[in-house]
């Protein structure tokens, strides 16, 4: 196979006493600890790992990094399995699995490989062309076929089983890329006590600097790198956070990140598997390094063609050589240094060569190798791995060489991405035929080293001294300049080559199969502009985003509209650098813990006693108490009503938002709070109140309390707790500063119980410390501060949204359950029944009282026949805006109905149409809003939004729910089923 | 993002709640009418570059601050109390 | 020369010689009839029907980038006309039918795909209101299913039905619905429109309206001042900056919303599917990436990005409705630019300005509305008059009560 055999003091940094089995396809490799599951691939011979997107070529390891645009398995299997993974970013443990992606019947013989046959038929932008006849199969047929040679990997269709975490960190300093410009930075930055982060998405710091096998002071480099990471690790303000990708830059400083804390174990076992770090940085070094860039040329996309850089990696850093067979020898083909560098490099370990192809005219060997100078690389041949590449050399002549390998080395890319995050466009540099970060880049974001052209080591070396320098200077700290260790110069001395011309297909995009001659399509059929390009052809749109790609393919535009690399634009890239699980990003609040959930006081005396719950917003509230013996939810409902109608019943409505006013000046502010007048409200006294938003809808109702003197207690839906707090504030705040009043929400603080129904004052008066509750003395809309059960402190209301005698009593909070006790207890022989939130529904609607479905931000108080309630005397929110033609002439009121049939259940949602009338939105006259069986009326009653419904009382009109097939009459009915006069609650 | 809270120091976004344009702090007087408030409810300069606006602090000190932010770019150039920019009388 | 699967066919075998541009590129002319200020989805459709159904040939679309470069070319793809209200429902109806013969009207694929969609309900609350809307979908022919637990289950097994938050309890369903491939609505817009003599001018930003007694007389631009009988304002976003130029305040906020998507994936999710509780919808796209998204950021921004902690939010919301989909991993998330207006609905209407007509405040629902948008807008442009379908989009409806609030949130933009 084709692991290098080196000696020990030179070795690569792998463990040779650490052999780890894996398998890939269902078959066992061995590789050893230190290596990728790419690097153990090569070492086991295998070069073909997968297929290409659209025409199922064969597809070989490219590079050795985050780049990687062709070897993307799927790592493990069952609920873990994680489609699309970069082998080159894998590192490899004891029993890994992987298998290869995207064929029919086997990576080697892919059936879909059939789709490279009818290239011709599959240019640039072709389905935009066809697939229009007959119409209806594009659903039926074309699409479903695409949709399944699309794609990549499988998902498992299980839940993720690992856990995932959220971490904060606030460094001053924040270095992404720990390579020879991060390694420098981190260094300044850390002896001058700044608190550093520095992260890089390898698991072994070091960057270019492990893969390059050069020296540093004369010592191999590696020694150099632990000697920083050692230093960097002894000092307290700096945290060492390998496995860590910064993905995105976001405003003011912060950047995500995610750490692979147990990616590379077989299992995460206790740990988490990955954590999304929130990072907020004072200033942040990108350190993130170079992309090498290829050539296209003719069948440039076989299993075999290699990035030079990475071919060097392999060798140096993993001691592989990717050859099917280790005899095989490396071409390299170049149109810079860096080539002849990868040359040296794979002489140094023993790799036998067959040469570089270099695309200067008189460019010269740097060692002990055939320098084709003047050549390019015109073809290959092999078809699940190099075997021939096809060269013409400088007098026009062509000639096969056989090789096993090709690296193709086009230059350095500067990793620009994270600086374009924020829409900064990266600059071309036609000196180093590069992009380099633009001067509007993120706020505080330096860039250094190779990301910003200083590629050779020395160079980047001093920058990232520099970029920790200034970053230090910015934050007003002094910094010592430690000494750069030796290095050797690295020239470049790129001539420009973006593609070699020619009649066969040549790659730019190697996974979404995007060739020279695409560009061409594009171009010739004017989706001219970058953008376009992309969209016409899929460039760049692939999972590594472009990486290898993009720059290749503005060249070729350039080519083609002659106007040059400057001027033919650029793209920007979108975060996530690199893809990031939806897991980690989801975090942990997943499932039944994914938004809070509150408990009333009541809520485990409730759930001992039979309770059903229902998701109230964030609240649970028990929705009905089954007794034994009943066997449908209705049975429930309609018993818990009627006692409420006969005896008396315990309702939790501690959910209801409370909001505490105080001050000379509440009377006042109040009045601009509630449509309707407060400050004529007498202590002990409550009012029932409609709250306008600014426009003149109707948005919360309630009770308002006063408890004394510039004392009164706010009640709201429980729905629109928050949101009414929120604009009361606004209103004291910044509407009117001037008002001595101040606010605040009780709604934890108490326990709010409804004790409603004939017998609710014989329980209470059981109670209570000494408070007279007769009629006289404490009617109906009374309220007091009182005590209760021997000296608790409690707030008393006598208000009714059952129509009955009702009370609601409210305790401190941590009472709630035993006043439920308690109430249940003294109540036994009264028929005391706790009822839920159905009940309470029905009651409500048997007493056509507005709730959620009327109050639902569309409508009017003129709708619910309360438009008396807004005051013209005053200013209040709201009120102005009430009276627009828009919401003044609205004749739709809120009505009663009742099926014609009693039998027939009347379905919320229903619209409402005059008997006889086309039903279709012209003629559509209201909508029902709410419905429920009324075991008092004995029927199933509805309250509803009906044009003009206050004069249409008597009048049988058509429900029409074609949703479920049906279309139901109706008769209207004033919106009271139980005791219209509203005795009963006053008595 | 992170605010700089005029009392609290650099708060967390996530912590506030946004409503909007800063000219909501000037409720037109009811003699306005329907015209007057018709503007103040609906109509918005909208600038692309420096905007005033109303955030409030839910998760914390219930503040309503007015934050002077660059919409091209979310820097944020200062943050009063609302409350202080009434009183004080512009907004 | 027309798209076709033949055409395809000589092509591939003659070398792709024969394809030439899917538009000119014309220089502008000093004076037009119609000149259209945006060329996104709605101007370009705009300019289409203006030549197809209008007969109106001497008109421009100015665009300051490239074309197809705004919102059309950056959003989940969703076509649907699931909405409540009168003022929208028969509107996106009618887009809706656009969308059904949108490849056959353009001779251009489009993709348009009717996987439907299905949004979640998960209280009987819920149930009732999308009861009211699944009736108004019915009353206006756009088709409508409520789908108990049990069927749901079946056509969507990988929702989380077993340990939810907010438990699952059906859905509304309209099977027309699915998804269109967006850059491919704008191309073949353009291409339509340019066949008919369209001009489409590209980086041809419109840097001021030459208006004289209150009457339009043409636009500024990066290329020079073009005259104009009339000018239709359909840019989006930027509806503020660029109405501002002619002196008008909107009722609308320019706000960001961010949308995602994942590395390719086989199929695993049918249609579109939304989940209210959570803020989440969810597609995949014929590339096999799962195409999401959620909130707006809810802040005025012309950024075109948003920020993580709405990314988590989305990513939670995914991963709590769906928790198969959490080794997938995002490939890609970008801002898009929401011209949000105050009730949630768009505006089409004529101006204070004579002459001059607005087409916006779509929030991010304009990719849906993109046939119909443009074909109403052009018979305001043609005829001065609105079409049936969006006589409530008026501009006064603000002043005069006559709101289109779907969702009741009233007049804050980040509510809708």
């Amino acid at each position: 196979m084709s692991r290098l055999d080196l000696p020990q003091s030179r070795d690569a940094l792998i463990d040779r006493n650490r052999p780890l089995s894996f398998t890939f396809d269902g078959r066992p490799y061995t590789g050893f600890a230190g290596d990728t599951l790419a690097s153990a691939l090569m070492a086991n011979g295998v070069q073909l790992v997968g297929r290409s997107f659209k025409y199922h070529r064969p597809r070989g390891i490219f590079s050795a990094g985050s780049e990687e645009p062709n070897a993307l398995v799927t790592l493990r299997s069952g609920a873990r399995a994680e489609p699309n993974t970069r082998a080159t970013m894998v590192e490899l443990f004891e029993g890994l699995e992987a298998s290869s992606q995207n064929h029919l019947g086997g990576v080697r013989h892919d059936l879909m490989a059939v789709n490279d046959l009818a290239a011709p038929f599959l240019s640039a932008g072709f389905y935009y062309k066809t697939f229009m006849w007959p119409r209806a199969f594009w659903e039926k047929l074309y699409e479903p076929a695409i949709r399944r040679a699309a794609g990549l990997g499988k998902l498992s269709m299980e839940a993720d089983p690992d856990s995932y975490d959220r971490g904060y960190l606030h460094p001053d300093l924040l270095v992404i890329g720990a390579g020879a410009a991060g390694l420098m930075a981190a260094l300044t930055a850390a002896r001058a006590g700044a608190e550093v982060v520095l992260a890089d998405e390898d698991a072994r710091m070091g960057g270019r600097l492990l893969a390059e096998g050069g020296l540093l002071d004369g010592a191999p480099a590696t020694d150099w790198v632990a000697q920083v990471l050692a230093e960097l690790a002894a000092l307290p303000n700096v945290r060492l956070m390998p496995r860590t990708t910064v993905f995105g830059v976001y405003d003011h400083g912060i950047y995500g990140a995610v750490e692979r804390v147990s990616d590379h174990l077989a299992t995460p076992g206790e740990q988490v598997r990955q954590t999304l770090w929130r990072i907020t940085a004072k200033r942040a070094i990108m350190a993130t390094g170079a992309t090498e860039r290829h050539i296209p040329f003719a069948d440039n996309d076989r299993p075999g063609v290699l990035l030079s850089g990475s071919l060097r990696a392999y060798a140096n850093r993993w001691g592989v050589t990717p050859q099917a067979r280790a005899t095989d020898p490396v071409l390299i083909f170049t149109n810079n240094d860096d080539g002849h560098r990868t040359a040296q490099s794979l002489l140094a370990r023993g790799v036998s060569l067959a040469g570089v192809v270099d695309s200067r005219s008189g460019a010269r060997s740097l060692g002990d190798y055939t320098t084709h100078a003047g050549a390019v690389v015109t073809g290959t041949k092999g078809r699940h791995g190099l075997r021939r590449v096809q060269i013409r050399t400088a007098d026009g002549s062509d000639s096969w060489i056989s090789c096993g390998v090709l690296g193709v080395a086009g230059g350095w890319n500067p990793n620009v991405q994270l600086a374009s995050h924020h829409r900064g466009r990266p600059v071309w540099d036609g000196e180093r035929l590069t992009f380099l970060p633009g001067p509007d880049g993120p706020a505080g974001l330096i860039p250094a080293g190779a990301a910003c052209g200083h590629g050779s080591t020395i160079a980047a070396l001093a920058d990232g001294r520099r970029a920790a320098q200034t970053a230090l200077t910015q934050l007003d700290r002094t910094a010592a300049a430690p000494a750069l260790p030796q290095a050797e110069e690295e020239p470049s001395a790129i001539t420009a080559l973006w593609h070699v011309p020619g009649q066969r297909r040549a790659w730019v995009d190697l996974q979404n199969d995007v060739t020279v001659k695409d560009i061409k399509l594009s171009h010739q059929e004017n989706m001219r502009s970058v953008e376009h390009m992309k969209r016409w052809t899929t460039l760049g749109m692939a999972t590594d985003q472009g990486k290898t790609s993009n720059v290749t393919a503005l060249a070729v535009m350039a080519e083609l509209t002659g106007n040059g690399i400057a001027r033919t634009g650029t793209t920007i890239f979108r975060p996530p650098y690199t893809p990031v699980a939806l897991s980690v990003l989801g975090g942990g609040d997943t499932g039944a813990n994914f938004r809070p959930r509150r408990l009333t006081p009541t809520h485990h005396w409730a759930e001992a006693n039979g309770a059903t719950f229902v998701e109230v917003g964030q609240w649970m509230r028990a929705q009905w108490y089954a007794q034994p013996g009943e066997t449908h939810w209705r049975q429930s409902v309609d018993r818990e009503a009627r006692a409420v109608r006969a005896a008396v019943g315990l309702c939790d409505v501690t959910t209801l938002g409370k909001i505490d006013v105080q001050g000379p000046d509440a009377g006042t502010f109040l009045d601009r709070i509630y449509a309707n007048t407060i400050s004529t409200l007498k202590p002990g006294r409550v009012r029932y109140g409609l709250m306008l938003r600014e426009d003149g809808f109707l948005y919360d109702d309630g009770t308002c309390a006063c408890l004394g003197d510039g004392h009164y207690v706010v009640t709201t839906t429980t729905g629109n707790a928050g949101l009414v707090f929120q604009r009361m504030e606004f209103a004291r705040q910044c509407l009117w500063p001037e008002l001595d009043v101040t606010l605040i929400s009780t709604t934890d603080a108490w326990a709010q119980i409804a004790v409603a129904g004939p017998k609710s004052r014989a329980l209470l008066e059981r109670v209570v410390d000494g408070f007279d509750l007769s009629n006289d003395v404490f009617p109906f809309m009374a309220c007091a501060e009182l005590t209760v059960c021997g000296g608790l402190p409690a707030r008393l209301f006598r208000i009714s949204f059952s129509g009955e005698v009702a009370y609601e009593l409210a305790v401190p909070a941590r009472y709630g359950h035993a006043l439920m006790e308690r109430l249940m207890e003294r109540g036994a022989d009264l028929g005391v029944t706790p009822y839920g939130t159905e009940a309470l529904a029905v009651l409500r609607i048997e007493k056509g009282h507005a709730a959620g479905a009327e109050l639902n931000g569309q409508t009017t108080a003129a709708m619910l026949g309360l438009g008396r309630m807004v005051s013209a005397k005053k200013d209040a929110i709201g009120a102005v805006m009430s009276r627009r033609e828009g919401l003044a002439d609205d004749s739709r009121r809120l009505v009663g109905l009742q099926p014609v049939d009693p039998g027939q259940k009347l379905p919320a949602g229903a619209h409402l149409f005059a008997e006889g009338a086309a039903q279709a939105l012209a003629t559509d006259e209201g909508w029902i809003t709410s419905a429920c069986y009324s075991p008092h009326v004995e029927s199933y009653i509805a309250l509803g939004f009906l044009e003009k419904g206050d004069q249409r009382l008597g009048e049988v009109i058509r429900c029409a729910n074609p949703l479920e097939g049906q279309d139901i009459s109706a008769r209207v009915v004033p919106a009271h089923f139980v005791d219209p006069e509203g005795g009963r609650l006053r008595d | 993002m992170l605010i700089p809270h005029p009392l609290l120091g650099l708060r967390d976004a996530q912590e506030f709640t946004y409503l909007g344009d800063a000219a909501l702090l000037n409720r037109p007087d009811p003699a306005a009418g329907e015209a007057g408030f018709a503007d103040y409810v609906y109509l918005r300069d909208n600038p692309a570059g420096v905007h005033r606006e109303l955030w409030f602090h839910e998760q914390g000190d219930r503040s309503w601050l007015v934050v002077t932010r660059n919409t091209l770019t979310h820097e944020i150039l200062g943050a009063e109390l609302a409350r202080d920019v009434k009183l004080g009388g512009t907004a | 020369m027309g798209f076709s699967g033949f055409r395809v066919i000589k092509e591939a075998l003659t070398g792709h010689k024969g394809w030439g541009p899917l538009w000119r590129d014309p220089a502008p002319r000093a004076q037009y009839d119609i000149v259209i200020v945006g060329g996104g989805g709605h101007g370009l459709a705009t300019a289409y029907f203006l030549a197809k159904l209008y007969g109106r040939h001497r008109v421009a679309v100015l665009e300051k980038g490239w074309l197809g470069g705004g919102n059309i070319g950056r959003n989940t793809t969703i076509i649907r006309s699931n909405y409540l209200l009168p003022g929208n429902q028969p509107f996106y109806e009618l887009s809706m039918q656009h969308w059904e013969r949108q490849e056959q009207d353009l001779n251009f694929n489009s993709m348009v795909s009717q996987r439907g969609i299905i949004n979640l309900i998960h209280s009987d609350a819920q149930r009732d209101s999308f009861r009211r809307r699944g009736n108004s979908m019915m009353l206006t022919g756009a088709g409508a299913r409520l789908l108990d637990r049990d069927e749901l289950r079946q056509m969507v097994p990988f929702l989380n039905y077993d340990n939810a938050r907010f438990p699952i309890k059906g859905g509304l369903m309209q099977t027309r619905a699915g998804t269109a491939r967006h850059d491919g609505v704008a191309w073949g817009y353009a291409r339509a429109a340019d066949q008919m003599g369209v001009d489409i001018i590209q980086n041809c930003e419109v840097t001021g309206f030459r208006i004289e007694g209150g009457q339009v007389r043409g636009v500024e631009t990066s290329r020079g001042y073009i005259g104009a009988g009339k000018v239709g304002v359909a840019v989006a976003g930027s509806s503020g900056r660029v109405m501002a130029m002619a002196g008008l305040r909107l009722p609308i906020e320019s706000h960001v919303l961010q949308a995602f998507v994942t590395e390719g994936l086989k199929p695993v999710i049918p249609g579109v599917i939304t989940f209210g509780a959570g803020h989440f919808y969810i597609s995949q796209s014929d590339k096999g990436g799962l195409v999401f998204g959620g909130d707006i950021d809810g802040y005025n921004s012309y950024a075109q990005r948003g920020n993580l902690p709405v990314i988590e939010d989305v990513a939670e919301g995914g991963m709590a409705l769906m928790p198969m989909i959490g080794r997938a991993r995002l490939l890609r998330s970008w801002g898009g630019l929401m011209d949000m207006s105050m009730d949630g609905s768009p505006i089409i209407d004529r101006t204070p300005v004579e002459g001059l007509y607005f087409n916006g405040g779509w929030c991010y629902g304009g990719f849906k509305a993109t046939p119909a948008s443009g074909h109403v807008f052009a018979h305001l442009l043609a005829t001065d008059t609105p079409h049936d379908t969006a006589t409530a989009f008026r501009l006064d409806r603000f002043a005069r009560g006559h709101l289109i609030d779907e969702r009741g949130a009233g007049a804050q933009p980040n509510l809708h």
